[in-house]
């Protein structure tokens, strides 16, 4: 497996200009001769598709929604970082480097950071001038926020729906080529499977949602932009049709997975509350600069809040962390969340939350401020929860968020298989073992409106595609596994549900492979995956046909790779023996219980190829070279 | 994870509309949900009994939904008349079983609409949404070429009555709630939110002109000043988006061919 990053030579700052200048380019009249697949319409996907199209390639883009407006990004709430420095507060693109590069613990690659920090600025520039409606002062200038703990205020926001925002740009951008016959759209088409042609990627076969009839399509390149694989874990904060599937088949097909056990856990949302529950919901991680979060100092004290004194309560992050005390990083809060809540300390009726409290807050700002302040988070937690956290204090419990790990790319954010590139979530290269807040718009931006459109340029550029239909073999070998597939599922007519694999899968990943990790558990999970799977393929229920719309066999099929790349998922992160970021081994921590890195043997991305049927996938290692950057602990106390 | 004991249980009767697609008509099926917490969303019933009807051997109720944040505008139907149930500002996926009471009978049909086409059971095709925006909702600028973001100061209040106006999620409900089956308040919420922005200017003229013609061509209706539709948005969009979309769509009409 080639691992080359191809990272241009010079200084990291001008690295992105020379290789700008290096890449061959496509003659404007050239560029209508080229078809472009993306797949996925969420701030990546659109963006692409639509820059592309603006330079006058032929598009196609696909997405599982009825509309190009839906992806997950558009439930993104807190915000956009750019390294403006509009607040004259010391920001530069060096610090937002900086800052990413420390906040994944140092398991990201330089120079892709760098770049990103760079284009922060033109993404700002160009999403106010396609009317998203930014943050005001009274001035008319921009309005920033600090974020994540960051010590500059960098993030661009619109109210709690700056993805909304967002969203609604890109997908502006999109329905304006759409318009201008320059961009296809193929709403509620869900990619099958991968096709390549004597080594590249040449095209996709997808299954439309509504007729179930297959297609192929055919194309001189394929941009996936699918975003994360958060649901494998059955609950978390991504919508309901989040999946894997579309990266997992391109893995399949040939393409690296990098990562694949570097998740993010969001440590306020709120609490799981019954076994029907679908999906988990965010509360926005500003709320801890003024919470306090606390449990019952004694494991088993029932009490309700009000009638605990503050002697019987423990303030366990601002007694073990008093400098930070509640705005510890994302990493560390969930992590002592749910060591109090392993104690036997967690509250609410599942025993699975911690206390997040305002009264404090409430008594020295006064009501008013408070609720200017969150007013918008209290009523949608109170929407879900029926509890007002002006009067009560708010539950919070860590959920999975968000997705570090994905498909490997290079400097040009193409994967392992030529022709195939990858961008935002879906790809692994920017956040390293753990994502900043308000880092993951940018880069889904970042790649889709300034990087793709110049380094898919360099690619189509060098040639040598011979004429490939759909007629071609590889397709119709494609065409008839992904329709075997479908029809084998609903064939096994067995007792359970998909929802009860997928819960079963879920639980037993939240359990060995969640928030902490060990060699023994991760070593059942590996034991038990397989025969999971093995129950799926012989005794799951999918009722209905393959002819019309049905979400049961949807969700069959994206649970089915699911059950596949969970075993992978855990192989990473057995094979990954110290604690980064989001990924924290028992067996490697400090004294403290913070997590302790192994600079020294796993300075490196595991890149997985796959194996083939019933065969392990096999690891290689992109070496991390820090030039600017010295390694140093991530530490809070 | 510890089994729930839940707090408070109701049992509801369901009359959901079951229709198989587009070409075949469809009716009304009775259903007993048993007991149920009043902490369940309203989706996470159905997904209850599409649970139950799987085991059963029966199709599940197919319906349109993916954020369960009321942010995507993917789901909606319409309960006891009422597009998207009976809490105001609540999208579907964010309204609670809390809400009702044990007994209750909940008619649940999809939007209906001659420009939305039933697909099945509660789906329907939204699309001409879509069509609309094409028509002109955006500001026709290509990446790249974007001045620094601080250049033109917008002052905060266009800033925030432009927001106002695109927190529009796309959900179609105010379709589903005008007698006329309208689609003025999602288009005069796009039209507003770039009117009010200095990026909009450039186009302000045949954007409006050509997102109506749009809309009229697509076959939804007209306002007739009923206001079902701000009653009924999930996101609070008001009804002035119309007027000012009419007071648009006048000046437009008053310009001459070379202002456009």
């Amino acid at each position: 497996m080639n691992l080359d990053a191809r990272i241009p030579g010079g200084p990291l700052s001008e690295k992105w200009d020379r290789h700008r200048f290096e890449l061959k380019l496509v003659n404007p009249a050239n560029r209508r001769k080229f078809e472009i697949i993306v797949v996925g319409a969420g701030l990546a996907g659109a963006s692409a598709a639509a820059t592309l199209g603006e330079l006058g390639y032929n598009v196609k883009c696909f997405c599982i929604q009825d509309s190009p407006r839906r992806g997950h990004s558009i439930a993104a709430q807190g915000g956009i970082n750019a390294a403006k420095n509009y607040q004259n507060d010391g920001d530069s693109v060096y610090r937002l480097f900086f800052d990413t590069i420390k906040g994944g613990d140092f398991r990201a690659r330089e120079a892709n950071v760098y770049r990103l920090a760079q284009l922060s600025t033109a993404i700002i520039d160009q999403c106010v001038a396609q009317g998203v409606p930014f943050a005001r002062e009274y001035g008319g200038l921009l309005a920033n926020r600090s974020f994540g703990g960051a010590q500059v205020s960098r993030t661009f926001y619109a109210r709690g729906q700056t993805g909304q925002q967002l969203l609604l740009g890109a997908y502006g951008a999109l329905m304006r080529q759409v318009h201008l016959g320059k961009v296809t759209m193929y709403p509620r088409k869900e990619m099958m499977d991968l096709v390549t042609v004597d080594g590249r990627a040449r095209g996709i076969v997808v299954r439309d949602m509504v007729t179930g009839k297959f297609e192929s399509h055919a194309a001189h390149a394929v941009v996936l932009a699918t975003g994360g694989y958060g649901n494998v874990y059955f609950l978390s904060t991504n919508a309901m049709a989040s999946n894997v599937s579309a990266t997992w088949r391109a893995h399949k097909r040939g393409a690296g997975f990098g990562n694949p056990c570097f998740v993010q856990i969001h440590p306020t949302c709120i609490p799981v509350h019954g076994t029907y529950q679908s999906k988990l919901t965010l509360m926005s991680e500003s709320l801890r600069n003024d919470g306090r979060v606390w449990v019952p100092l004694h494991a088993g004290d029932k009490r309700t809040p009000s009638q605990l004194p503050d002697a019987d309560r423990d303030y366990f992050l601002e007694r073990k962390y008093p400098a930070f005390g509640n705005l510890v990083p994302r990493d560390v809060a969930s992590r002592n969340a749910k060591e109090q809540c392993d104690a036997g300390k967690g509250v609410g009726e599942t025993g699975l939350a911690v206390y997040l409290d305002f009264a404090e807050a409430i008594r020295r700002d006064g009501q008013e401020t408070i609720r200017k302040k969150y007013g918008n988070l209290f009523d949608m937690y109170e929407k879900i929860t029926g509890e007002s956290p002006m009067t009560t204090p708010m539950m919070i419990y860590p959920a999975i968020h968000y997705t570090m790990g994905g498909l490997w790319v290079d400097y040009n954010l193409m994967s392992t298989v030529p022709g195939l590139f990858v961008l935002g979530e879906a790809n692994f290269s920017d956040h390293g073992a753990n994502r900043l807040g308000a880092s993951a718009l940018m880069q889904g931006l970042a790649d889709g409106y300034f990087v793709i459109p110049n380094t898919i340029g360099g690619y189509l550029a060098q040639g040598g595609f011979g004429t490939v239909g759909t007629d071609h073999p590889e397709f119709r070998e494609a065409m008839k596994s992904s329709s075997e597939r479908i029809r084998q599922l609903l064939r096994i007519q067995g007792k359970r549900t998909v929802d009860d694999f997928h819960r079963e899968l879920g639980l037993l990943m939240w359990d060995k492979c969640g928030m902490s990790r060990n060699e023994t558990g991760l070593k059942e999970a590996l034991a038990k995956i397989p025969e999971i799977r093995a129950e799926f393929w012989d005794n799951v229920l999918v009722p209905g046909d393959a002819t019309d719309i049905n979400q049961s066999l949807e969700r069959a099929n994206r649970v089915a790779d699911y059950l596949e790349f969970s075993e992978l998922m855990v192989m990473d992160a057995l094979e990954r023996r110290e604690s980064c970021g989001g990924h924290f081994r028992e067996e490697s921590q400090t004294k403290d219980n913070e997590a302790l890195r192994d600079d020294a043997n796993f300075t490196h991305v595991s890149v997985w190829e796959y194996g083939g049927p019933g065969q392990s996938p096999v690891m290689h290692k992109e070496p991390l070279v820090f030039e600017e950057c010295e390694l140093c602990e991530r530490c809070y106390t | 994870m510890r089994e729930v004991l839940y707090v408070k249980n109701i049992n509801l009767k369901l009359r959901i509309w079951r229709q198989r697609g587009p070409g075949t008509p469809g009716q009304f099926t009775n259903y007993e949900t048993g007991p149920l917490s009043t902490d369940m969303s309203f989706l996470e019933m159905l997904d209850v009994l599409n649970e139950r009807l799987t085991a059963q051997g029966e199709e599940p109720v197919a319906f349109d939904h993916d954020c369960r944040e009321g942010i995507c505008g993917m789901c909606g139907a319409v309960v006891n008349g009422k597009p998207h149930g009976p809490q105001p500002r609540t999208t579907l996926c964010q309204l609670h079983l809390r809400h009702f009471h044990n007994g209750d009978t909940l008619v649940i049909e999809p939007f209906r609409a001659e420009a939305f086409k039933p697909l099945k059971d509660l789906m329907v095709d939204r699309s001409t949404f879509d069509g609309i925006i094409q028509s002109g909702g955006y500001v026709s600028v290509n990446t790249g070429g974007a001045q620094d973001a601080n250049a033109i100061p917008v002052s905060q209040r266009a800033a925030e009555q432009a927001l106002d106006a695109s927190e529009c999620i796309g959900c179609g409900a105010c379709v589903a709630a005008c007698p006329n089956a309208s689609a003025m308040l999602f288009v005069g919420a796009k039209v507003s939110h770039l009117a009010l922005l200095p990026q909009g200017q450039p186009e302000r003229n045949r954007r409006v002109i050509n997102m109506i013609r749009k809309m009229d061509e697509l076959g939804f209706g007209n306002c007739r000043n009923e206001k079902e539709c701000e009653r009924t948005c999930p996101k609070g969009v008001a009804i002035r988006n119309i007027a000012r979309m009419n007071r648009e769509f006048l000046r437009a009409n008053f310009l001459s061919a070379e202002e456009f």
